[in-house]
């Protein structure tokens, strides 16, 4: 039934222009194809074995209205990250406000264009990378963000170049219009030696029902580095789906970052292919979630080439009757001797209503390999809660700072201090929100 | 300063106490001794309030009030300080941080301002004089990776920051070399004053000889057998307990 509704809707848009410019039909066209014949994926498909898409799939999202009024610079405040001078760029219900967004003061060889304009301005460059490394083969929810191409960021950097400071996109949705969809795609081409930070995050100006489906695809050519942080605080009612797609050429280092505080589904997939000799790549990531929350993450790391290196710490939070999903596969390749890999997942369970499904995945058709991976589940130490009463602390304050210190390895890991600062801030913000509720 | 009168305590329904009696005035060092099993720790965790062992009989009274009815962090707040016998580690946590939660816990209660990073910074310098450590120490987590003798004396770097008005030293010195142990001797005996008492509980004399205690007591089997002075305890190391736990089963 709602199936439908999308395949009506791209019609309709197709036939209202929305297909344009000519050379991006055929791939629109052939991403509602594969999502028609795919439709939402069920719990039969093992990648979605423990979360339920069933809310996303029976509303009718149609593309998100337009906000009527913009928000204002103070309405901002709380989503902003690091000093002003900071590049930033600003997106309310998937609509670009150039208004909010500053992308001054970046160095020469650095392009930071909305997709739309990259689009009419630098046509062979976009065609060359968009839809190359997130494939719409056995993904809907890529072939549905691609058949709904319209904006987003395209951050193209020259090479030897190296970005300051991070680039912030950030897509806030205001779901008062009515419930809606919303399509952010985005793309990162680091050339050979670049470097840059690139945040993505989401979030609500005011809590509703609405659907994020974004996708980024990432390629990183030889010896650049990448710093990604996606920082996801969505509506509590929101569904959220995102998925990162990279490939990495030899010696090229990406970190990546991931946060999970919104959504009342949310899930994110963070896919790697190590596709040259002396790749590096970290994925971190901090799932915090309470309520009747459900987070799912899901990662992928393909070594596809010798002599790589890959590390993966993910930890969660879970509160009350939330419910994490962790499924973190590592691949390596029969070529892909000498990799280095290692994987661990954490959990702190809060109540006892709250559920984990961690699924480390290991898969190693090479013989010469150093992989390890390990996941746990555990409470909070009751000896340890103890230890800090005896010291003059509450309960309330004793768990809050176990909490904050199962969670601050991953912290540490932010390069960049505003960024960490920020995160810091989340945190403790959600913690003492879930102590008091 | 602490009153304890015919206390009966267990865990799991096994009574461990069977009717401890001991008071402790403010200016005196008390030192409890016994064999393993006598019960030197369980009174140490139900001075400190720990939930795991039930008291079935008796009270304890620390200045004048109820201990029994007060949580662990009011008997912290109040001045009770336990070293442990066993710290945990708590990873992610600086130890400069949780000494400075620690003590603006203590001066919230106090009606005080909470001090800032920067302003007790200058109070620590002193109080790591007083367990011969340097700053280094305050960046490192609280016990984790520490060695058996670090975490001792980073309890009693804790008790140098609280200055309690009563400390329970529960075996401070297992684990302890010779020169560690000097040194977390000294530190104690730093904070020595008219106004605060210590209980030290421990099963060898070897720390009486570095903190010198007034009295001495022989915990056996739930029960204090023998008090004297500090010349108990050289006995003790001499004879071994088989002599206080004859005399006891004689009495």
């Amino acid at each position: 039934m709602t199936l439908a509704s999308y395949l009506q809707d791209f019609e309709a848009s197709a036939a209202n222009g929305g297909g344009r410019p000519e050379w991006l039909m055929p791939i629109k066209r052939g991403a509602i194809d594969r999502f028609e014949a795919l439709g939402f994926p069920d719990r039969n498909n093992e990648d979605w074995k423990f979360t339920s898409v069933a809310p996303i799939a029976r509303t009718v999202f149609g593309r998100m209205a337009a906000v009527d009024t913009l928000p204002t610079a103070a309405d901002l405040e709380p989503y902003l990250i690091g000093p002003p001078e900071w590049p930033r760029v600003v997106f309310v219900n998937g609509h670009f406000v150039e208004a909010l967004s500053t992308v001054s003061g970046l160095p020469d060889g650095v392009a930071v264009r909305t997709l739309a304009d990259a689009i009419a301005e630098e046509p062979e460059f976009v065609a060359r990378h968009l839809s190359h490394t997130a494939s719409v083969e056995g993904n809907s929810f890529t072939a549905l963000n691609t058949a709904f191409i319209t904006d987003g960021v395209v951050l193209h950097v020259e090479p030897n170049t190296v970005v300051e400071h991070p680039i912030h996109v950030l897509y806030l949705t205001d779901a008062r219009v009515g419930e809606g969809a919303t399509y952010p795609r985005m793309l990162v081409v680091l050339e050979h030696h670049a470097q840059a930070s690139l945040i993505e995050s989401y979030a609500a100006l005011h809590d509703g029902v609405y659907f994020t489906n974004a996708v980024t695809e990432v390629s990183l050519q030889a010896g650049s580095r990448l710093d990604h942080y996606k920082i996801q605080r969505e509506s509590e009612q929101a569904y959220h789906v995102g998925t990162l797609e990279a490939t990495q050429e030899r010696d090229s280092h990406f970190q990546s970052l991931s946060f999970a505080f919104g959504g009342a589904v949310s899930r994110t997939n963070i896919y790697t292919v190590l596709d040259g000799e002396g790749g590096y790549v970290t994925l971190n990531g901090l799932y915090v979630v309470h309520g009747d929350q459900h987070v799912d993450h899901q990662t992928r790391i393909e070594h596809a080439q010798p002599n790589c290196t890959s590390h993966e710490v993910y930890k969660g939070i879970l509160d009350d009757q939330a419910h994490g999903v962790f499924n973190g596969k590592v691949y390596v390749h029969p070529i892909a001797q000498k990799t280095d890999g290692k994987q661990t997942n954490q959990n702190l369970l809060m109540s006892p209503r709250a559920k984990i499904d961690t699924k480390p995945q290991l898969e190693i058709y090479a013989d010469d390999v150093r992989c390890t991976h390990g996941a746990t589940v555990g409470q909070l130490d009751d000896q340890a809660v103890f230890y800090c009463r005896s010291r003059g602390l509450s309960p309330a304050e004793a768990k809050t700072l176990l909490t904050y210190a199962f969670a601050a390895d991953v912290l540490e890991q932010i390069p960049s201090r505003p960024v960490a600062q920020y995160l810091e801030r989340l945190v403790m913000e959600r913690f003492l929100g879930s102590r008091e509720g | 300063m602490l009153e304890i009168t015919n206390l009966h305590a267990g865990a799991e329904g096994v009574e461990i106490l069977k009717g401890i009696n001991l008071t402790v005035n403010a200016g005196e060092v008390h030192a409890i001794m016994g064999p393993n099993g006598s019960g030197k720790s369980t009174l140490a965790q139900v001075l400190a309030g720990r939930e795991d062992y039930q008291v079935t009989e008796g009270t304890v009274r620390y200045e004048g009030k109820d201990l029994l009815e007060m949580e662990p962090e009011e008997r912290a707040l109040a001045g009770l300080f336990m070293a442990f016998q066993y710290p945990v580690e708590i990873p992610g946590v600086t130890n400069a941080y949780f000494l400075r939660v620690a003590y603006n816990a203590l001066r919230k209660s106090r009606g005080l301002e909470e001090v800032d990073p920067l302003d007790f910074m200058d109070l620590i310098d002193e109080k790591l004089k007083t367990v011969e450590w340097s700053a280094d120490i305050l960046e490192r987590q609280v016990n984790a990776g520490m060695s058996g003798g670090e975490k001792k004396r980073n309890e009693i770097l804790q008790m140098a920051v609280l200055e309690p008005k009563l400390a329970v030293l529960d075996e401070t010195d297992s684990g302890l070399d010779i020169d560690a142990l000097k040194i977390v001797a000294q530190g104690v005996n730093n904070m020595r004053r008219p106004d605060n008492a210590l209980l030290v509980i421990t099963h060898y004399q070897r720390l009486l000889n570095y903190i010198v205690p007034d009295y001495v007591h022989v915990l056996v089997d739930g029960r204090i057998v023998k008090s004297g002075g500090k010349e108990l305890a050289l006995e003790l190391e001499a004879q071994g307990y088989e002599w206080v736990q004859e005399a006891g089963a004689a009495s």
